[in-house]
């Protein structure tokens, strides 16, 4: 009980998800720390993706909790845990297509200020949803693109506008899910930066494939197996870990 | 405000453009300089806002429907019988009951039918309208049944003008001035945070409830406003037509208005007006050319528009726009 319990920003407790016989995710106790710089690691199928989705609503849990800074968040739909704190990215990209990025994040905004239901006022006329739209974006350093469809940009530039949606929502806690998936890896140092850059209060728990973005960016990490948590540390303990190594880390470490 | 450009443009880009004048001038004119075709003007007025209550829900928020004649039906069969039984032909207040009893069937079947998405979804508006449209078949004693109610009387609009059974003058100006508030309010949603969030469920669902947004409330409300927009747009009907049958709600008249916004465009206000009229002005034309084949014709066009111009007439214009702007930058 060193650990304070305020520090405790989101936790699961014996989380259970089940497909008809295929078993998700197995008994999970985990905690993501306020602040925390959380990578979740491990092999395809283990069960990472499904986790961000009990974690946001998307998915109900067979069994088990999940608690928001102590409060039981488990039955909450989705859209109230979002209004609680809880942002995500999606592993592949989930964008207003047609509209522009600054539209894009400009939904997301409106819709934390509680202005998304309003019919009477322009959009247009709402300066502080287009202005705090506007700060998300220039610290994404977006700003050129701004006025430009989704669809029209490149790749990588898409993925940080899925940041950018998220960081819209104002975030406590914000779950990145393979954020440099598909980004050559010439253009992952942008993604990084980002990241990087990202303010200290969001807890951010990140999924990834890439060892070398994960070390640099995480303080602790989580290895999940079959659903299962094989196993959590400090990159240090997990990078000296035997077993992990074994299963899953040994070629990424050793290339 | 900031300085970006991106932002600069989306501050502005609810005002009124100069050429936003022109439908309603030429509405204007159209009366002047064609004055034994005002019935059918009358039509195409009709048409436009029935289109434009489509347009809100399927252009902006995606909802695909196939059965929304249901609603301007409900709207046309409530002002013949109120003033069939009733005697209750008092225009504007039908308007405004019209509203009422197409936005509260849009509510109740929207709360069951927005559950669902795509092909079911396709097929729960049609059913909603084909339940409607036996109604209207077998509650013979108020509806007229088969035959519908003809010879219907409406009183004076405003209490000062009367229906012009001839020329079609005052039902002309009263559908003009009607269909122009119906514009200003579906303008003022769709420019507005909550358009701007339909057209987010339109773009993408997931990302739309992952940024917190209530989205089926969303899609209901929208739903009901354009239900009872085109329950206005029914009533509209009737009332200059003096008459209201079966037609009004068969799905001939749900596909021709599903026609109609992919002729003109949808999802860009303009396009209901753009389709209406050609759309109207098509079959007047073939109709006369080919009476007995004129629907070739229009089958023609809207293979074509779907080969080369998907995203209808309004697309093109935009296309031609981008075109030319591309080629005066250096």
């Amino acid at each position: 009980m060193e650990r304070a319990v305020s520090a405790t920003m989101l936790e699961t407790r014996r989380l259970c998800k089940n497909f008809g016989a295929l078993e998700v995710a197995r008994d999970i106790d985990f905690r993501l720390d306020a602040g925390a710089r959380h990578a979740l690691i491990g092999p395809n199928g283990a069960g990472k993706t499904t986790l961000v989705n009990l974690l946001t609503g998307l998915l109900q849990p067979t069994r088990g909790a999940v608690l928001l800074q102590g409060e039981d968040v488990t039955t909450l739909a989705q859209a109230k845990r979002v209004k609680r704190g809880i942002a995500r990215t999606f592993q592949i990209n989930q964008l207003f297509r047609g509209l522009s990025v600054l539209e894009n994040v400009c939904i997301a905004v409106a819709e934390r200020l509680g202005a998304g239901g309003s019919m009477l006022r322009p959009a247009g006329r709402r300066a502080e949803v287009i202005g705090e739209a506007v700060r998300v974006i220039e610290m994404l350093r977006l700003q050129d693109d701004a006025g430009r469809r989704v669809a029209e940009l490149p790749y990588g530039r898409q993925r940080l506008v899925e940041i950018a949606i998220a960081l819209g929502l104002d975030p406590r806690v914000l779950l990145l899910d393979e954020p440099a998936a598909g980004i050559p890896s010439a253009e992952s140092h942008i993604l990084l930066d980002a990241i990087a850059t990202l303010p200290a209060e969001i807890a951010v728990l990140i999924i990834e494939h890439d060892m070398d973005l994960v070390f640099r960016f995480a303080r602790r990490i989580t290895v999940l197996v079959s659903g299962a948590i094989f196993a959590e540390g400090t990159p240090e303990e997990i990078a000296a870990n035997r077993d992990v190594r074994a299963v899953y880390l040994g070629s990424a470490l050793d290339a | 405000m900031s300085g970006l450009p991106a932002a600069h443009a989306m501050a502005a880009r609810h005002r009124l453009q100069w050429w936003e004048a022109l439908p309603w001038v030429a509405g204007v004119a159209a009366f002047f300089l064609f004055p034994n075709y005002l019935a059918f003007g009358t039509q195409v007025l009709v048409t436009i806002l029935f289109a434009l209550s489509l347009d809100l829900v399927l252009g902006y928020a995606g909802i695909v429907t196939l059965g929304h004649a249901a609603f301007f039906g409900a709207g046309a069969y409530t002002v013949g019988m109120l003033a069939q039984h009733l005697g209750w032909n008092e225009p504007l207040s039908g308007l405004a009951a019209a509203a009422l009893v197409a936005g509260t069937i849009g509510l109740v079947s929207g709360l069951v039918l927005l559950r669902t998405h795509g092909l079911t979804l396709l097929m729960l508006t049609l059913c909603t309208m084909a339940l409607l449209e036996q109604a209207a078949n077998m509650g013979a004693a108020w509806t007229g049944g088969f035959d519908g109610m003809p010879g219907l009387s409406f009183g004076k609009i405003l209490g000062l003008f009367a229906f012009d059974v001839l020329y079609f003058r005052s039902q002309y100006l009263y559908a003009l001035v009607v269909l122009f508030l119906g514009f200003l309010l579906v303008r003022m949603l769709v420019y507005s945070s909550f358009g701007q969030g339909l057209t987010g469920v339109r773009e993408n669902l997931l990302r739309m409830h992952a940024v917190g947004a209530p989205v089926r409330a969303r899609l209901v409300i929208a739903y009901t406003i354009s239900a009872a927009l085109a329950g206005v747009a029914g009533a509209l009907f009737t009332q200059t037509n003096a008459f209201v049958n079966l037609a009004v709600l068969g799905l001939e008249r749900a596909a021709g208005v599903l026609i109609i916004l992919i002729l003109g465009g949808y999802g860009r206000l303009y396009g209901a007006f753009v389709g209406a009229i050609l759309y109207l002005l098509l079959e007047h034309t073939l109709a006369k050319a080919y009476p007995t084949a004129w629907q070739l014709g229009l089958g023609l066009t809207l293979v074509a528009v779907a080969l080369y111009a998907r995203n209808g007439i309004l697309g093109i214009v935009d296309a031609l726009r981008r075109r030319l702007a591309a080629w005066s930058a250096p």
